[in-house]
């Protein structure tokens, strides 16, 4: 018997080396071939989730406290489908995008494959130091990917990450340190009792430290600094993995240590958490409607959409919360991936970067701005896209609990979506001659970013089965 | 005191050390520099809180090799970028951001 769970670690080392060992550019196909069989084995470890419960592994026979145990529960499980099933249209989408000898993908396939193995390890790792390690094993892939472009921005922007993910990380260690300092421990399972039972002031600031690290990595506002010029200045299919997966890797971890280990501190900074996811939404918008450049305003768009998450820490006690999390967690990444691989066929399409040249790109370009279309409809909460439910969950809940400020937030948060979108939208659409710059783009390019989008929007129809897997 | 809680309160004041550097040093040198002092000073926290009695607690040991082989990798990474920027731009510091 295949076991899913070892194998989504080990697969995407296999490809990931392999294709190192082939050399420069060299390794899409087995990437994607990879990355089909990690599909599979996600939906394959869904269905045992779902129908038995946690699933478990225990390292080379060496079980804690000495060595690592890996467990899947209903929300790794979702985290790993959301993760493969944004990365296997995103990797077609990468070989037709630097099929051309592009500089920018000379190490893009060992760098996919890293990074996957280290987001696949994070979200079934069950103690606080294996979860620092696979922290950290997504950050380096994230800078080195962000740096792939090589142009002074592309560097400049990969330092600036890299300080910013190595302080929120070194953070997060020290907040380890001083728990095993206290408890003797970091098995999250462990740790859950002994922290509820009694918690010195040691502990707080350990998890004020773990937390702070976290959200410097998840670039909450105000510490999303370094977000727009890496995810704007990265490759396209460099930003959409970015946007779409690699900050959620840290808000995961942020719900795990608030659901498990640290449930009996942190509910202290729900409104903390929140207030600052009020702030994001605004700020981000706000300078997404402002920005010059496409990829520019798709990047603060995160940094608003971010913000939606942690809107959710103090409704956290009604069971409609969590779902809701999960849910823009899933609307998000589906949608931001499709949207930023949709803009990266418009630049290479268009021949340059800013929204006002995108004018009369539509007739050109039809798929790609449905599939832009499709996107911003999840990211601004229409109905049925899966953004609609997730900002209905989290309405409902906050009415629910009588914290209606958080469902104003949450509906003026679409409203300003709304600006941001159709601020492309109109653009595209208006009468303009066709530039001399046009050049022809791959189909491959145009349906992967629609496929990415139309499955945001359609995930809204099959979003109960996804709420059900979550609560196991 | 003992020695154990020596050993982690120097290691807190050189993380302290370590991200005030990170933070506010322009010089991409010194700035790599002050992470691995930031990372030292959770390794310091890491070996000294976890002593019971004197005697030194393995396990913590075994994450501190773990921990520097993350931080050499870091730090291999942020030198290979450096010099790349070096070589773009004859500087050692970070550009502004050119935020259109």
């Amino acid at each position: 018997m295949i076991d899913s769970l070892v194998w989504l670690l080990l697969l995407p080392l296999a490809w990931a080396t392999l294709a190192f060992v082939l050399g420069p550019g060299r390794g899409a196909w087995l990437a994607i071939a990879g990355l089909a069989a990690q599909f599979a084995l996600a939906v394959d470890l869904a269905r045992i989730v779902a129908a038995g419960g946690v699933a478990a592994h225990v390292v080379g026979g060496w079980g804690a406290p000495l060595g690592i145990d890996l467990a899947a529960d209903g929300l790794s499980a979702a985290m790993l489908l959301l993760t493969q099933g944004v990365a296997l249209p995103l990797a077609i989408h990468a070989r037709a995008y630097f099929k051309a000898g592009d500089p920018a993908g000379v190490w893009f396939w060992p760098l996919l494959g890293f990074l996957l193995a280290g987001l696949n390890a994070l979200f079934v790792s069950a103690d606080l130091f294996n979860l620092y390690v696979t922290l950290e094993l997504v950050g380096l892939a994230a800078v080195g990917l962000v740096a792939a472009g090589g142009g002074t921005q592309q560097v400049a922007a990969a330092l600036r990450y890299l300080f910013a993910t190595l302080l929120g990380s070194g953070a997060y260690l020290l907040g380890v340190a001083l728990l095993y300092g206290a408890y003797g421990t970091v098995s999250s399972a462990t740790l859950l009792p002994l922290v509820t039972a009694e918690a010195p002031r040691l502990v707080w600031i350990a998890a004020g430290l773990m937390v702070t690290g976290l959200l410097l990595k998840t670039a909450l506002f105000p510490f999303h600094f370094w977000l727009p010029p890496a995810h704007g200045g990265a490759p396209a299919p460099v930003s959409a993995l970015l946007s779409a997966l690699v900050v959620k890797a840290s808000f995961y971890l942020i719900l795990r240590l608030w659901l498990g280990p640290l449930q009996a501190l942190l509910p202290s900074f729900a409104w903390l958490l929140a207030l600052l996811g009020a702030a994001a939404i605004f700020w981000g918008s706000w300078q997404a409607i402002r920005a010059v450049k496409v990829k520019r305003l798709i990047a603060y768009s995160t940094v608003a959409q971010l913000g939606y998450l942690f809107l959710i820490f103090p409704l956290l006690p009604a069971p409609g919360a969590l779902q809701a999390g999960v849910m823009q967690v899933f609307a998000h990444g589906l949608a931001k991936a499709g949207m930023f691989a949709a803009a990266g066929v418009m630049i290479k399409a268009t021949g340059q970067d800013t929204v006002a040249g995108l004018a009369g790109a539509v007739e050109r370009l039809p798929v790609t701005f449905f599939a832009f279309g499709l996107a911003g409809m999840t990211l601004m909460g229409l109905p049925p896209s899966s953004g609609f439910l997730a900002k209905w969950q989290i309405i409902d809940a906050a009415l629910a609990q009588g914290h209606w400020v958080i469902a104003v937030v949450a509906l003026a948060g679409g409203l300003l979506a709304a600006v941001y979108v159709f601020r492309v939208l109109r653009q595209a659409f208006l009468q303009a001659p066709v530039p001399d710059t046009a050049t022809a783009v791959p189909r491959t390019l145009e349906w992967t970013a629609f496929a990415l989008a139309a499955a945001s929007v359609l995930l809204g129809l099959r979003g109960v089965e996804l709420m059900q897997l979550v609560m196991v | 005191m003992t020695s154990g809680l020596l050993f982690a309160l120097v290691g807190a004041a050189l993380f302290a050390l370590g991200v005030a550097g990170v933070v506010l040093i322009d010089h991409l040198l010194r700035r790599i520099l002050a992470f691995n002092l930031m990372g030292s000073g959770a390794f310091l926290v890491l070996v000294g809180l976890a002593q019971r009695n004197g005697v030194p607690d393995p396990v913590p040991q075994a994450m501190v090799l773990t921990g520097i082989v993350v931080a050499v990798a870091a730090t291999a990474l942020a030198l290979a970028l450096t010099r790349k920027l070096h070589a773009l731009t004859g500087r050692l510091d970070l550009p502004e951001d050119a935020d259109d």
